[in-house]
């Protein structure tokens, strides 16, 4: 508890590198409400990550199993038994497929998300960077694309690459570059917004003084300073693909029942079954989409408040004496500044 | 109503006993204001100064309640009897513009740009005839914001009450905030760093109009900065304050005098003097005029385009000068006046568009990117804030070695090691070089900077600004240590500076700018000691010198010349 220590102790970044991980730094400074959301998120999506990896260990039956040694699955059962959560009017297991539709989910979203990334941040970087009649192009296109409803252009872009539907690879791939072609654009304005503020940094300016190239000063100086937002736009998109994902399943625009298990998909086929009462082959899936989209933007809104220093609640100072003098570093830095005039 | 008396009869405007602040952050809590007691009488002028981070401003933002909600605070401060601390929201909001109101840093940003500066004024007025149950009609609230529009000296108050502020200049605007600070007589104005955001000249004329408004109508002011020059203008009373806590308390003219802290004696050690400490002490004739020419400039003249249909705006115009191997050169002006802009030419960031700049012999008015590289790695280049002249993702050592890296391909080891020996030669210890910008203090990274600037040995050196983003004990080391490098280096500098006073302690040879033309140069002794333009003559004398007795000499000097 010394108000004002002699020595200096600065923080070293490499040696905590752990609490400076996006996710993590973000639960350290959060309080209260803001950290029973973050948590509530973290773990909803904890939940769906580790249904994905460990599917084929949860799951009792494979997504396009209707029978096992004991005879074929019987159709439309209610939850209970053999089958934890019913089976579908094809035989499915409800259960297997939610599981199953999990892998899906994350192997569209990893995808889709990662070539947006890609395209989009390289997109944006030259395109602030460089400026002029490029950048009026490049961002023509994206206003048009933002232009189309998103679901649209995905089945368009699902009919030009697969032909509507086709295997677990080119399902998920059809699905996900029709999602990349939509979230582009995102990427692109965020970064590109990012490098045309950064572009008149003095930081720049001075490695532009000291002669570094345009390639130089875009992937060392304003890459990684415009990329700070990436996490909070993949979280949000992440629960965004999702969502389109389960949309073209359920239009019939997904993948086979034979090649990957889909929500979207198993909701479509759910549909029939509502009216004669047969509630647990929509529920299940459903529920699935909503819980792991409502767990993603959980934790891409907290992300987005607690980078907000405005937004960002924090532990109330106490107003009692003592404790440890926070400023002490650079308090002691300015000291010995002023004691060495 | 005189809001001058004090129901409980002490005396005094303003009463502020054992405050404390406490801030929570994400690090943890910041005691901002440790033990403040302080008192303002009637019609006094109190100057709190200090330097940033000594918690003068979260002291004057609490006067008028005006903490954010992470904020803690302790003790008392009674305004008219009533403690600011304690009293109901309702209550505060009655106290604000009636007991107590503010004068903010950057008049630019206190207005709303989308309303009349009448509508603003009178904002406060109606605001309180709302509360004790009157209203004002709109004819009568414009008439008493034409009253106050009047009083802090706008000309033509009828017609200008109708205008927008982005019509007035930034001295004019200035006077709008301190007019609807007047609106309601408050007996007391808290202003926070009032000119430190205007020019010297009109620093000068805001710093008349508060006198004039305590002198006229008893007007008390608790005025916050950090310039030791307006302090001896203005104040009757100091207090210095370093890290939350009062340092020391006096009339400015003993505080001046006799300072009996050792913290206000550094304090105004740092403080650069006009005329004392000149580097063109003793000279009669331009330095290094037999060596090699670096920088020459005839008729220059830089041009920043109009929108379609408008003329371009002349940031420089036909400004001609020499600078030679060895010399420092330092460029004076105010804000607008092209010094900035003729660094950046130099430097090849802004593009020439008339006359002939000549950088190392290459013609700037024909630049091309790949025939200048090779030429860059001869100019080194130090920016004004520190801060921002860093990529926050890079250690120091990085950012240092980065020219080098671009020019020479060293090995790492040979980049550590010449990374190393610059670092010790700016006075920082070789191990910073692991260290991030955001871990330095400002004047330990202007130091990091400089060494950047310096470590390919560069043949000349813009400096623009470089000691303005910081405090002035900070910057009186800063300078000094320029000082040091420059005769142990040799390399020639273009030293670009707001005020005169810096500008003098480094340069040979002075150049004063006024709207894009170079009106005067000379040695720094002669500019400084006799002025031959006008603008130079207003400039020197709007500068308020640290010393309370010899600036009211200056003051009357300063209004018969502008009188004259």
């Amino acid at each position: 508890m010394s108000t004002d220590s002699p020595t200096t102790t600065y923080k070293d970044p490499r040696a905590s590198w752990f609490r400076r991980l996006p996710v993590i730094s973000h639960f350290n400074k959060s309080v209260g409400l803001q950290r029973g959301m973050l948590v509530t998120g973290l773990v909803l999506t904890g939940i769906f990550l580790l249904t994905a990896v460990l599917a084929p260990v949860i799951a009792p039956y494979g997504f396009s199993q209707i029978s096992d040694a004991d005879g074929g699955f019987p159709a439309q059962q209610a939850p209970g038994g053999k089958h934890l959560w019913g089976t579908t009017v094809g035989g499915y297991d409800v259960f297997s497929r939610v599981v199953w539709g999990a892998q899906t989910a994350v192997m569209v979203i990893v995808v889709a998300v990662v070539m947006s990334i890609f395209i989009g941040v390289i997109l944006g970087l030259v395109s602030g960077y460089i400026g002029g009649w490029l950048d009026r192009i490049l961002v023509v296109i994206a206003d048009a694309v933002y232009a189309f409803p998103s679901l649209l252009v995905a089945i368009v872009m699902a009919i030009v690459i697969s032909g509507g539907r086709s295997s677990l690879w080119g399902g998920i791939i059809a699905a996900a570059i029709s999602i990349t072609v939509v979230f582009i654009p995102q990427y692109f304005r965020v970064i590109r917004a990012e490098t045309i503020r950064l572009k008149a940094e003095p930081f720049v300016e001075s490695a532009k003084v000291v002669g570094a190239s345009n390639v130089r000063i875009m992937s060392r100086h304003i890459f990684k300073n415009a990329t700070r937002t990436l996490p909070l736009i993949f979280t949000l998109n992440a629960s965004e693909a999702i969502l389109t994902l389960a949309g073209l399943g359920f239009l019939g625009f997904g993948i086979e029942p034979t090649s990957a298990a889909e929500w979207g998909f198993d909701l479509n086929k759910a549909l029939a079954d509502t009216t004669s009462g047969i509630w647990w082959t929509g529920v299940f899936p459903g529920l699935a989409i909503v819980l792991t989209v409502l767990g993603l933007t959980l934790v891409g809104e907290s992300i987005n408040d607690l980078n907000d220093p405005r937004l960002r609640g924090r532990r109330k100072a106490a107003s009692g004496k003592g404790g440890p003098d926070s400023t002490a570093g650079a308090q002691a830095a300015i000291r010995a500044e002023v004691s060495s005039s | 109503m005189s809001p001058n008396i004090d129901p409980r009869g002490t005396g005094h405007v303003l009463d502020i006993d054992h405050l404390r602040v406490t801030f929570a952050t994400d690090a943890g809590d910041v005691y901002a204001v440790k033990d403040v007691s302080l008192e303002v009488n009637p019609g006094e002028v109190v100057a709190i100064v200090g330097e940033s981070g000594s918690g003068k401003t979260v002291t004057a933002k609490t006067i008028l309640g005006l903490l954010p909600e992470t904020a803690i605070s302790s003790g008392a401060v009674l305004i008219n009897g009533n403690n600011v601390i304690s009293v109901s929201p309702a209550k505060l909001r009655q106290i604000r513009g009636r007991d107590v109101a503010m004068v903010f840093q950057e008049p630019s940003t206190a207005l709303n740009p989308v309303f009349t500066v009448g509508w603003q004024i009178a904002e406060g007025i109606r605001a309180h005839a709302h509360g004790t149950g009157g209203r004002v009609s709109a004819k009568e609230a414009k008439s008493r914001a034409i009253d106050a529009l009047r009083k802090v000296g706008i000309p033509d108050p009828e017609n200008r009450v109708d205008y927008y502020p982005h019509q007035f200049s930034g001295g004019q605007k200035q006077r709008v905030v301190i007019a609807a600070a007047l609106a309601l007589n408050p007996g007391l104005i808290v202003a926070d760093e009032p000119t430190t955001a205007l020019d010297v000249t009109v620093q000068a004329e805001i710093l008349q109009l508060l006198r004039d408004l305590r002198d006229k109508y008893g007007t008390s002011i608790v005025l916050i900065t950090h310039n030791m020059g307006v302090v001896a203008d203005l104040a009757d009373r100091v207090v210095v304050m370093y890290q939350g806590d009062v340092v020391e308390e006096a009339t400015a003219k003993v505080l001046f005098a006799e300072p009996k802290q050792e913290y206000t004696r550094k304090l105004l050690a740092a403080v650069p003097h006009l005329g004392r400490n000149s580097a063109s002490e003793g000279m009669t004739a331009r330095a290094h005029q037999d060596r090699k020419v670096l920088v020459e400039a005839k008729g220059l003249t830089i041009e920043y385009p109009g929108r379609l249909g408008s003329p371009g705006f002349k940031a420089v115009d036909g400004v001609s000068f020499t600078l030679s191997e060895g010399e420092v050169f330092g460029l004076v002006g105010e804000s607008g006046s092209g010094k900035t802009t003729i660094g950046r030419a130099i430097a090849g960031l802004n593009r020439t568009t008339g006359g002939s700049l000549k950088v190392l012999d290459y013609e700037m008015l024909n630049l091309k990117e790949r025939t200048f590289k090779p030429l860059r790695k001869e100019i080194g280049f130090v920016f004004q804030d520190p801060a921002a002249s860093f990529n926050p993702q890079l250690t120091i050592g990085d950012c240092v070695a980065e020219p080098l890296i671009i020019h020479s391909n060293p090995t790492p080891a040979q980049a550590r090691k010449r990374v190393g020996e610059l670092l010790e030669s700016v006075q920082l210890p070789a191990s910073y070089a692991d260290r991030f910008p955001h871990e330095l203090s400002g004047g330990q990274r202007q130091r990091a900077s400089l060494a950047r600037a310096l470590i390919l040995n560069p043949k000349l050196l813009i400096a623009d600004e470089p000691t303005s983003a910081l405090d002035v004990s900070v910057q009186a080391v800063v300078l000094e240590l320029f000082k040091d490098i420059q005769s142990e280096f040799g390399f020639a500098a273009l030293f670009i500076s707001h005020d005169l006073a810096v500008v003098d302690i480094l340069s040979h040879w002075v150049g004063v700018l006024y709207k894009g033309k170079l009106v005067e140069q000379g040695l720094g002794t002669q500019v400084m000691g006799n002025p031959q333009h006008d603008y130079t003559r207003r400039l020197i004398a709007s500068l308020p010198v640290p010393d309370p007795d010899e600036q009211a000499r200056r003051r009357e000097a300063s209004r018969s010349l502008l009188a004259g």
